[in-house]
């Protein structure tokens, strides 16, 4: 089956990527923007869904630094 | 010949991939019928500006090319010098302008990847890449945006890769607000003997395509030969960017150098520009032999490509290879080691033609001549334009007072610090960097066998637009200026000339003269141009680019440890200036901040003279004579000691005869700022023009001076860190 | 006394760290997709972009065949020294605590940084002077230090923290400053900036080589 997984920094971790997003959008006149964060989405085929924390916990994310969210699968 | 392959609406769809009517009438008449789909993309695109040079071939045919150094020249990947101890340099240099425009990361990285694979397609390791960069005034987003992707694409290719930036330069001026430009140079180390060549031979041996597969990329122009089965989106799948892919290379280039360290390899070419279509019949054409090659074995990235598309597929980081079939095994199992796909694609054959095939299906045949040197070369019709050609850049210095002046070219995008730009390369890696990026007018390289090398790159278009044989011989002079104050003698060139349309007379009057010129300065300095690339066709709706020719040179050094270097380093030194001091403002950067017009010529230029004040100044540098060495350049004397001072954290005391603007900040070709001992320098053809020491820089003559604080120099030298950050 | 490099695919620095190491000591390459350390006595993993560290620095090259092997010398007690990409791999692989970062500025640097050298006593920095200050470049994008402020302090307190970024100096945004750590059983040492491009001053300077030579004696039973 169609998986997706969402991994993102941890809440705390400073994301200069998400404040560089912020800092520009706010350049380009969006007000009202706050707290941009920049992760990335994995999406892959699986044949056993129930595996997906598991690839999370060893590979996919960095449980120190990244949370991870599987959205489908 | 197949059904897969029929002729298309020949004459209208040649016309639509860029061929004139009559270089299709010559193909009609070469080939004695009409080209198919396969065979008219084939031709459109080695008959392109960018395969065949038809613009540029003839002149280029005068440029001095042989010379006792020379070990590879014109023709193969890259050329090559010898350095001694049994080893060789190969260099070269070439622009990625179009794809940096259109997307400056990627334009930027794949142009580095592919000046890199055109360096270990001759079997040498590379092991320096320096870049040369045009973009509009920093002012402009727009031009900021790309100078900002441009380099974390340069950087994101090199630094992963483990070959270090060690050195280039970056020019901002209007005209090339719509035509960006981004040259790449590569520089690589070989043993004389494990040079390898482009050309296929041997009846019977195999070609291996290698590295990664074979996508639908950079099709562009050649889309329209779709087939309408492809229908709507069909664009989509076409992508207009290339990606870059600094680890698929890397393993490339282990891969290639293994091979040929090996000896397991008959010739080796890059896939660049045009792809199959452009490697194949260079490859056969060189070694006067036919190739047959079949489409069905080319691994793919993407499903249902049509064979022209893998023909002309510019997917990045591949190589041919033509080897002998007792050799295949070896071949394949270090490419596996290498996690390198690799697939034998065809066979060198005698018939000296280009044969294609899809499985059984013989898809397209042409003679090989007819490929590679069928296409015209034209003559260019050269005409001095009456006017300047160009807008004034506008006015953003008011003031005559010297302090303010040079506060103000310091700040100035095109002499303000570039640190905030080659920090982001990695410059040490591979234990070969001797001088960093800032630390010396030249990069210097230790070799294996104890001496070492200095490279650099050069080429100030507007002095080019002014006078387009004097700015090319200025540019040629100037980058061995930068050679000369680290201790090196030039011992080859390579260039981009970077032109607008030359089929209008005016850009011809400025290719044909800078040519010459080029030809002049080599042979005057006694070096060979050992290769290069031309990029025509640079300009925006607004006009041309300013006409830039780029120069790269390799030079040598007997001893590494005497190399100069920029900063002042010891309190009490004396400075000196060497060489005809004649500086002049027009066409100058202070002649530029004040929104001047470009002068109808430029001063005339010595070059003997020049090129005996560079051997006076190389030779004091190896003899250790100076602490430092510096020529003067943009901004003149005062923002040359401007530089030498903030390099070494010295002031500076000077006294000169007369501080007038042109003396202080007017330019020329041929002359140094040196520091050294007082009595160390007084055997040298020099003028005393001051003392190294203190925190500031002072610069007097009678009742006017300059006398700025070190600290007010370097917050204006920081400017353009200022505004990209 | 014999140090192995290991080799990825696309390793920058193994040739820089060769180099560095044959200076002091043997040294012979250990490639990514053996299983065989040669009887090395300490694993230097070198510098570069491993897999292309695409997923994240570090995060494929733990699973390296070679990997195993260097992860369970390392348990018993073997020395490894991770440069940079090295880092990143061990810290991935667990063998040191916290992890690297993208630098603030999102931008590679490239630039010769001084260094505090904080604990001297270890198997790395003992042939250094007590107080010394390093001048050694560093180059990466992903090198800002991280853990948890309660790990922090623990490697703060147990002598973890060897190396520091001279005040002002700091080119990544590490907590702390913090250039390089050491396992709590002393013998695994990560370190951002790269000591195999320092050790000759004709390249810039020669302050790298005393944390190849302190290793070297630690390890060859000599405290020369």
């Amino acid at each position: 089956m169609h998986a997706r997984v969402l991994v993102r920094p941890k809440a705390g971790i400073l994301d200069p990527q998400g404040a560089a997003a912020e800092r520009a959008l706010a350049a380009l006149g969006f007000a009202g923007v706050g707290d941009v964060r920049i992760g990335r989405l994995i999406e892959l085929e699986v044949t056993d869904p129930a595996t997906l924390p598991q690839m999370c916990e060893r590979l996919l994310a960095n449980p120190l630094i990244e949370e991870y969210e599987i959205l489908d699968g | 010949m197949s059904a897969k392959a029929a002729p298309p609406d020949g004459f209208q769809r040649a016309l639509d991939l860029g061929l004139k009517a009559d270089e299709y009438a010559r193909i009609v008449a070469l080939l004695e019928r009409e080209p198919n789909v396969v065979e008219l993309a084939m031709f459109s695109l080695l008959w392109s500006e960018h395969c065949s040079y038809k613009h540029s071939k003839l002149l280029l045919r005068t440029l001095p090319s042989g010379g006792p150094g020379l070990v590879m020249g014109p023709g193969e990947n890259a050329g090559a010098v010898d350095v001694g101890g049994g080893w060789a340099v190969a260099f070269k240099v070439e622009s990625h302008n179009h794809p940096s425009a259109v997307e400056p990361f990627q334009g930027a990285a794949t142009g580095v990847g592919g000046i890199l694979r055109d360096i270990f397609a001759v079997g040498a390791r590379p092991i320096a890449v320096l870049d040369s960069l045009r973009f509009g005034e920093p002012s402009s987003e727009r031009s900021r945006y790309l100078l900002d992707r441009a380099v974390g694409g340069i950087g994101h290719y090199g630094n992963s890769i483990g070959v270090p930036t060690i050195g280039g330069e970056v020019y901002f001026e209007g005209p090339y607000e719509q035509n960006c430009l981004v040259n790449a140079m590569c520089v690589g180390l070989v043993r004389s003997e494990r040079l390898i060549r482009s050309a296929a031979a041997g009846p019977g041996n195999l070609l291996v395509l290698f590295g990664a597969a074979t996508g639908r990329d950079g099709i562009g122009g050649a889309s329209v030969l779709a087939s309408a089965e492809l229908g709507e989106g069909g664009a989509d799948k076409r992508p207009s960017v290339q990606i870059g892919d600094p680890f698929a290379e890397k393993k490339l280039m282990e891969c290639s150098l293994e091979l040929r360290e090996r000896d397991l390899l008959v010739a080796l070419q890059d896939l660049g520009a045009a792809g199959l279509t452009s490697a194949v019949p260079e490859m056969a054409s060189k070694g006067d032999v036919g190739i047959d090659i079949d489409i069905a074995h080319v691994p793919r990235r993407e499903a249902e490509m049509e064979p022209f598309e893998i023909m002309v597929s510019e997917s990045q980081e591949r190589m041919l290879a033509v080897v002998e079939p007792s050799r295949l095994d070896e071949v394949l199992a270090c490419c596996l080691r290498w996690e390198t796909g690799a697939a034998v694609i065809g066979e060198v054959t005698e018939t000296k033609a280009i044969r294609i095939f899809d499985g059984d299906e013989l898809i397209g045949e042409m003679p090989v001549e007819v490929l590679v040197d069928g296409c015209p070369l034209y003559e260019l019709n050269p005409e001095r334009p009456p006017a300047d050609l160009y807008a004034p850049p506008a006015r953003t210095l008011d003031s005559t007072d010297p302090q303010s002046i040079l506060l103000s070219l310091l700040a100035s995008p095109n002499i303000a610090d570039r640190r905030y730009l080659y920090e982001q390369y990695d410059c040490v890696v591979q234990s070969r960097t001797v001088r960093r990026p800032g630390a010396a007018d030249a990069a210097v390289l230790q070799l294996p066998h104890g001496v070492a090398i200095a490279v650099a790159i050069d080429g100030n278009g507007r002095r080019v637009a002014a006078d387009p044989y004097r700015g090319t011989i200025a540019a040629v002079l100037e980058c061995a200026a930068n050679l000369a104050c680290v201790g090196a003698a030039p011992l080859g060139l390579t260039n981009c000339l970077n032109f607008a349309n030359p089929e209008k007379a005016h850009i011809a009057w400025q290719l044909t003269e800078s040519v010459r010129a080029l030809g002049d300065a080599c042979r005057a300095l006694e070096i060979p141009v050992v290769g290069g690339n031309v990029s025509l066709y640079n300009e925006g709706g607004e006009g041309p680019i300013y006409p830039t020719p780029v120069v790269g040179l390799v030079g040598q050094l007997p001893d590494p440890a005497f190399a100069g270097q920029t900063a002042f380093a010891c309190e009490g030194d004396a400075i000196a200036l060497v060489g005809t001091f004649r500086p002049a403002l027009p066409a100058s950067e202070l002649a530029k901040l004040r929104g001047e017009r470009l002068p109808g010529s430029l001063p005339e230029i010595d070059i003997a003279g020049v090129a005996a004040t560079h051997a006076i100044v190389r030779e004091a540098v190896r003899a250790g004579v100076f602490s430092s060495a510096h020529d003067i350049a943009e901004g003149g004397l005062a923002v040359a000691l401007a530089e030498c001072a903030l390099a070494g954290d010295l002031g500076a005391d000077v006294e000169l005869e007369d501080v007038s603007e042109d003396r202080l900040f007017g330019e020329t070709v041929g002359s140094f700022v040196v520091s050294g001992a007082l009595a160390a320098l007084a055997g040298l053809d020099c003028t005393i023009i001051g003392t190294v020491g203190g925190a500031r820089l002072r610069i007097s003559a009678g009742s006017s001076r300059i006398d700025l604080a070190l600290e007010r120099l370097r917050e204006a030298h920081a400017a353009l860190a200022a505004l990209l950050d | 006394m014999k140090f192995g490099v290991v080799v990825f695919p696309g390793s920058c620095d193994d040739v820089d760290a060769q180099l560095a190491c044959a200076r002091v000591a043997d040294v012979v390459p250990l490639w990514h997709a053996d299983h065989d350390l040669q009887g090395v006595d300490a694993v230097i993993i070198p510098g570069g972009f491993s897999y292309g560290d695409y997923l994240r620095a570090g995060a494929i090259a733990r699973f390296a065949p070679i990997m195993t092997e260097v992860i369970d010398f390392a348990r018993a007690g073997g020395h490894v020294m991770g440069i940079c990409n090295g880092f990143q791999v061990c810290c991935e692989a667990g063998l040191l605590p916290g992890a690297l970062l993208t630098n603030t500025s999102l931008r590679f640097v490239c630039r010769q940084v001084s260094l505090e050298l904080v604990n001297p006593d270890t198997p790395f920095t003992r042939s250094l002077a007590p107080g010394a200050r390093l001048s050694i470049p560093v180059k990466h994008t992903t090198g800002r230090y991280y853990a948890p402020a309660a790990d922090l302090d623990r490697l703060e307190a147990q002598g973890q923290v060897v190396l520091r970024y001279a005040p002002a100096d700091n080119p990544n945004g590490s907590l702390r400053d913090i250039a390089g750590v050491m396992s709590e059983q002393g013998n695994v040492f990560g370190l951002m900036p790269h000591p195999e491009h320092a050790v000759d001053p004709l390249t810039g300077s020669s302050d790298g080589l005393g944390l190849f030579a302190s290793l070297r004696d630690a390890l060859s039973g000599s405290l020369v």
